[in-house]
């Protein structure tokens, strides 16, 4: 499947100014680390008991999960869609969703006070069946272990182990990479539905899992393109813009679609007023709607004479609209009463910026190491 | 490039894709059925605001039979509970309005019939007993992940900030100190007013239906507990024209737990919306897409 | 030696040392400033001693005896000594119709001037025949008095709100003052007894400054009665702390807990028991380990059996409980900058590699090459 196009490994050295920049913070989240989990979790963050989740979970995790979502976007297009010209983009998208799951696996080991209990997903007797964490939760875990598998290839030409065992393991590990994150990013929706009257009812409605699992569709194509438009331009490669702009107008087309769908939930359910009544959260609420507005709109406008530049930038706006939807429903929405405040300590953000950094770590040293970027001639 | 095998390759995709489908809303449809208990039977407490005279005896007992560290400042000094926390399983609370009028609550785990934290728990940790009914939290299991406390309608659950093993805390009823000791919990053997009472939970919605009856200028006609958030076994009595909103307790017609999972279910159990949607994408663009495919393929 | 350091039995005469303590500690109880013990004095010291009727009715005289038997016995010496006690029944020396001749001339005498002190409660059921003196009722007895009075002082429970022979069934009808005379200007000084620094007080204050002191809705003077004996416990911190005495004689009994659960009237009664104590060593129910009985408030003492329990009355609640909702979680500055950091390399980055990109089409068709 993935071998229909070429790839080859990007040469240069790892240890660049970039790449030390990355280690100097990454070397920084370790030392908060041991803080963390020698005093506790409110040694470094600003939890609290009113804010259970903060910014690992909002950002880390779901926001970090739906930026890993590229290789699903792309697997929606080439196999259900058999879109098959899409598939140059597909192993470096599929590199960048296993680091973004297994970052956010990171990020939730430490952010889980008893981590230590974590095998009790292995053990069916502990099994809640109800929970739809519990649902997230091994999907999340088992699809990063099958972004990891469907990677095999890639080291496979590099180590030449037997490709033709690979591809059925492969093959199994592609479909169930497919439902896989259909599952657990619309139920990423569903978690925060328990909320109830937590959560503001400018975001709380029974469709959460239709907006996030549609809203990271988008997501997981806005960082295909940026990523595609990046390592070309870092690697000095050439664009892929016949494919981007196709990929851009999928965008439109979403971006518009989750408008629509956002603005009928709202007065399908009497909500509609809301959005002038609420003050602070009107405000995100239009926020949000404006970044899925803008790059969809221009978009559209400029369809016809689309440049890497203004593709990178509106997929980019894209990725800030889904990120900032996620950080409404998990955070700036969810407000478990006008008493409670929370904002992200120093630590606890330094420490996502660590796990960041050791993703960009990670990247470009496989990159550099196994063939993952198209091949720049045929 | 081979173009025969695409086809076919697809196909087959599509089938794996359908047999997964299946098998995954058959796991999570796979929920245990919720057996007809009789909740009637269940331990419970009533407290009456009107009654309360705000001694704080509860909170001392509570802290005394349940071995819970006292409230420290930051500069080690004690301090009196502000809230509950994982230090306090039980507080005194007092409301006061503009007008003059003021109520005392008394605010602790309810206990609810379907708890929002039982259904939100991925490992099963918080359980609710099914003879009892306690609601009870299970340190052996808990991975620490919060979204009980997320979940909770009434922020019950509270979560040790501070420390490397950190525990969830809330109350259990004195499950496995007072009441298997004494037979009752702690906070209602020590008040000294009545104001909380220990029983069974048919026996006590009588007891407060009985009390409004008797006194209808004295209370507030609702029994907080007897429906909201799906029925909760501690149940509350206000004065009249103190609202239970007032008292900081939330409007909930149904359970939270009822609603996640009805949606959650609802979409697996009709055989995942989200394979249908994409199967219904496939259909429909398939004509356009085969154009598409004829020029970048060949 | 007793806590104003007068040794009983030494002296009948009041030295000027004992004279100024008395005034000091009638002034405090007043909450009056130290300069105005030399108001009090020059009152005291007047050559026109007010004229004072004390009347008796249902009663048991326990006023009069607590304040003529206190340890200190310049106290009631004082009281003679600054008043002109023209008629009391307890103590003066005619007797029969001699004495009520004595009551006609004196309220002829002083008419308007002189002030009534009544010690008692009045039945006036049946036509108040329950108790006459002389073959007079009490009701027309004090009627006739207070109508020449200036003013009326009711010491005791019993003449301020009835005592305890108006709980129920209240055979005699028996009332306090207040609901027999209501044109009168009429000070309530309740207690079984009243604490004798609250008389003396309350006598030297009208005495010195003319007028009648602020009272509470009870007709009671506020510097005495405004205050609750249960904010001002010595064992209040056992209640907030929830450390009740269960039985008489128990570990908490012993220990000096607070005797809310065995139907301490504290909560509900206003008085300065807790801080002006009897008997000149410190003693007062409560500190000794009965529970209060409410004697200062009406309906309350005599009227609730001793051990059951009163649901607190607040006026004003306190502040120490927590509200409903509190300001609670953390958001610091230190945060803020480093999440405003983050987003600003994030968008600076974006924007650096944004401007590096071509923003023309020619590019494209590097890109194109690849497809075929």
């Amino acid at each position: 499947m993935i071998q229909e196009s070429k790839y080859e490994v990007v040469r240069g050295k790892v240890i660049t100014r970039t790449f030390l920049m990355f280690t100097f913070f990454f070397l920084l989240s370790l030392i908060l680390l041991a803080v963390r989990f020698t005093k506790g979790l409110g040694a470094v963050t600003n939890l609290s008991d009113g804010y259970p989740w903060g910014i690992w979970i909002a950002y880390d995790v779901v926001v970090g999960s739906a930026l890993g979502c590229g290789g699903y976007a792309l697997a929606i297009l080439i196999y259900i869609l058999n879109k098959r010209e899409f598939s140059p983009l597909m192993r470096s998208a599929l590199l960048t969703s296993a680091l973004g799951y297994t970052m956010a696996g990171f990020a939730v080991i430490i952010d889980l006070g008893r981590y230590w209990n974590v095998y009790g997903f292995a053990l069916p007797n502990r099994w809640n069946l109800s929970s739809v964490l519990f649902e997230v939760a091994v999907c999340i875990m088992t699809y990063t272990l099958i972004l990891w598998i469907e990677l095999t290839p890639v080291i496979a030409e590099k180590t030449g182990w037997n490709r033709k065992k690979l591809e059925k393991i492969v093959m199994v590990a592609a479909v169930i990479g497919l439902i896989l994150p259909t599952m657990h990013q619309s139920s990423l929706g569903s978690i925060q539905i328990i909320s109830l009257k937590k959560l503001n009812p400018l975001w709380h409605s029974g469709f959460l899992p239709l907006f996030f699992l549609s809203s990271v569709i988008l997501m997981g194509y806005a960082v295909a393109s940026a990523e595609s438009l990046l390592s070309s331009l870092y690697f000095k490669r050439p664009f892929e813009m016949n494919l981007l702009k196709k990929l851009s107008i999928y965008m439109v087309y979403i971006g518009f679609g989750w408008i629509i769908l956002r603005f009928i939930e709202l007065i399908f359910w009497g909500k509609i007023s809301l959005v002038f009544t609420q003050g602070f959260y009107s405000f995100m609420f239009w926020l949000e709607v404006a970044l899925f507005f803008i790059p969809s709109y221009m978009l559209w406008k400029y369809r016809s004479q689309l440049s890497p530049r203004k593709i990178f930038v509106f997929s980019i706006i894209y990725l800030f609209a889904g990120a900032i939807y996620r950080f409404n429903v998990y955070l700036i929405g969810w407000n478990p009463g006008s008493n409670w405040v929370y904002f992200p300590s120093m630590s606890e953000t330094l420490i996502t910026i660590g796990i960041v950094s050791f993703e960009f770590m990670i990247y470009l040293i496989f990159v550099k190491t196994f063939p993952v970027l198209p091949a720049k001639e045929v | 490039m081979k173009e025969k095998p695409k086809n076919p390759d697809r196909r087959e995709f599509l089938k794996k894709g359908m047999a997964a489908a299946v098998g995954a809303a058959l796991f999570p449809g796979a929920v245990l059925a919720s057996e007809e208990e009789n909740s009637e039977e269940w331990y419970s407490m009533l407290y009456d605001s009107t009654k309360c005279i705000g001694c704080k005896s509860c909170s001392v007992a509570c802290k005394r039979v349940n071995h819970l560290p006292p409230e420290l400042e930051k500069d080690g000094i004690h301090d009196d509970a502000i809230d509950l926390s994982a230090k306090t399983k039980t507080i005194i609370k007092l409301y006061k309005s503009d007008d003059g009028r003021s109520a005392f609550v008394k605010r602790q785990c309810m206990h609810c019939l379907d708890p929002a934290c039982v259904s939100a728990c991925p490992v099963s940790a918080m359980r609710k007993d099914r003879t009892t009914g306690i609601v009870y939290w299970n340190g052996n299991r808990c991975i620490g992940c919060r979204y009980c406390m997320v979940a909770c309608p009434f922020e019950v659950p509270k979560f040790e900030w501070d420390k490397p093993i950190p525990h969830i805390v809330k109350c259990d009823l004195c499950k496995d100190t007072y009441l298997k000791e004494k037979g009752i919990t702690a906070c209602a053997d020590v008040c000294p007013t009545g104001a909380i009472i220990f029983g069974k939970r048919g026996d006590l919605l009588i007891e407060a239906k009985m009390r409004i009856k008797k006194n209808p200028e004295r209370y507030n006609p609702v029994i907080y507990g007897e429906y909201d958030g799906g029925g909760t076994s501690v149940m509350y009595l206000a004065s009249k024209g103190v609202s239970f909103q007032e008292l900081g307790f939330p409007r909930l017609e149904k359970s939270p737990a009822e609603i996640s999972e009805s949606i959650q279910h609802g979409i697996y159990e009709s055989l995942v919306p989200p394979f249908l949607a994409l199967g219904a994408l496939y259909f429909l663009l398939k004509p356009e897409k085969k154009e598409g495919k004829n020029d970048s393929g060949k | 030696m007793n806590r104003f350091g007068y040794v009983p039995g030494l002296s009948e005469e009041i030295t000027r040392r004992d004279f100024i303590k008395l005034l000091t500690i009638a002034a405090a109880t007043m909450g009056l400033p130290v300069g105005f013990v030399k108001k009090l004095e020059a009152a005291v010291k007047s050559p026109t001693r007010p004229p004072v009727i004390w009347l008796h009715f249902q009663e048991c005289t326990g006023c009069t005896e607590s304040l003529l038997r206190t340890s200190n016995p310049a106290f009631a010496k004082l009281i003679l000594d600054i008043i002109s006690l023209d008629y009391h029944e307890t103590i003066m020396a005619a007797a029969g119709s001699q004495a009520e001749e004595v009551l006609q001339h004196m309220i002829n005498k002083h008419a308007g001037k002189f002030i009534c002190v009544v010690e008692g409660s009045i039945p006036t059921k049946d036509g108040g025949i329950y108790c006459q003196i002389g073959g007079k009722k009490a009701v027309d007895i004090m009627k006739e008095v207070a109508q020449k009075a200036s003013a009326i002082v009711a010491i005791g429970n019993c003449a301020s709100f009835g005592g305890v022979q108006s709980v129920e069934p209240n055979p005699t009808g028996a009332v306090g003052v207040m609901e027999v005379i209501k044109d009168k200007p009429l000070i309530n000084v309740p207690g079984c007894p009243p604490n004798p620094y609250n008389i003396l007080s309350t006598l030297l204050y009208v005495l010195t400054f003319k007028k009648i002191p602020e009272l509470d809705e009870y007709r009671r003077p506020k510097f005495a009665y405004g205050r609750r004996i249960h904010d001002h416990c010595p064992r209040r911190a056992h209640f907030d702390a929830g450390r009740f005495v269960e039985h008489y004689g128990d570990k908490g009994h012993r220990l000096g807990w607070c005797l809310y659960k065995m139907g301490c009237k504290g909560p509900v009664t206003y008085a300065n028991c807790p801080t002006t104590q009897f008997n000149d060593v410190g003693v007062w129910p409560i500190g000794i380990g009965h529970p209060c009985i409410g004697c200062t408030q009406p309906k309350v003492g005599f009227h609730l059996p001793v051990k059951l329990k009163v649901k607190p009355q607040e006026v004003v609640p306190p502040e120490q409980f927590p509200p409903i909702t509190v300001k609670e979680g953390k958001a610091t500055i230190a945060g803020v900058a480093a999440v405003s950091a983050a987003l600003g390399a994030a968008a600076g980055a974006a924007g650096v590699i944004a401007s590096r990109l071509p923003d023309k089409e020619e590019r494209n068709h590097e890109g194109k090459t690849k497809e075929s």
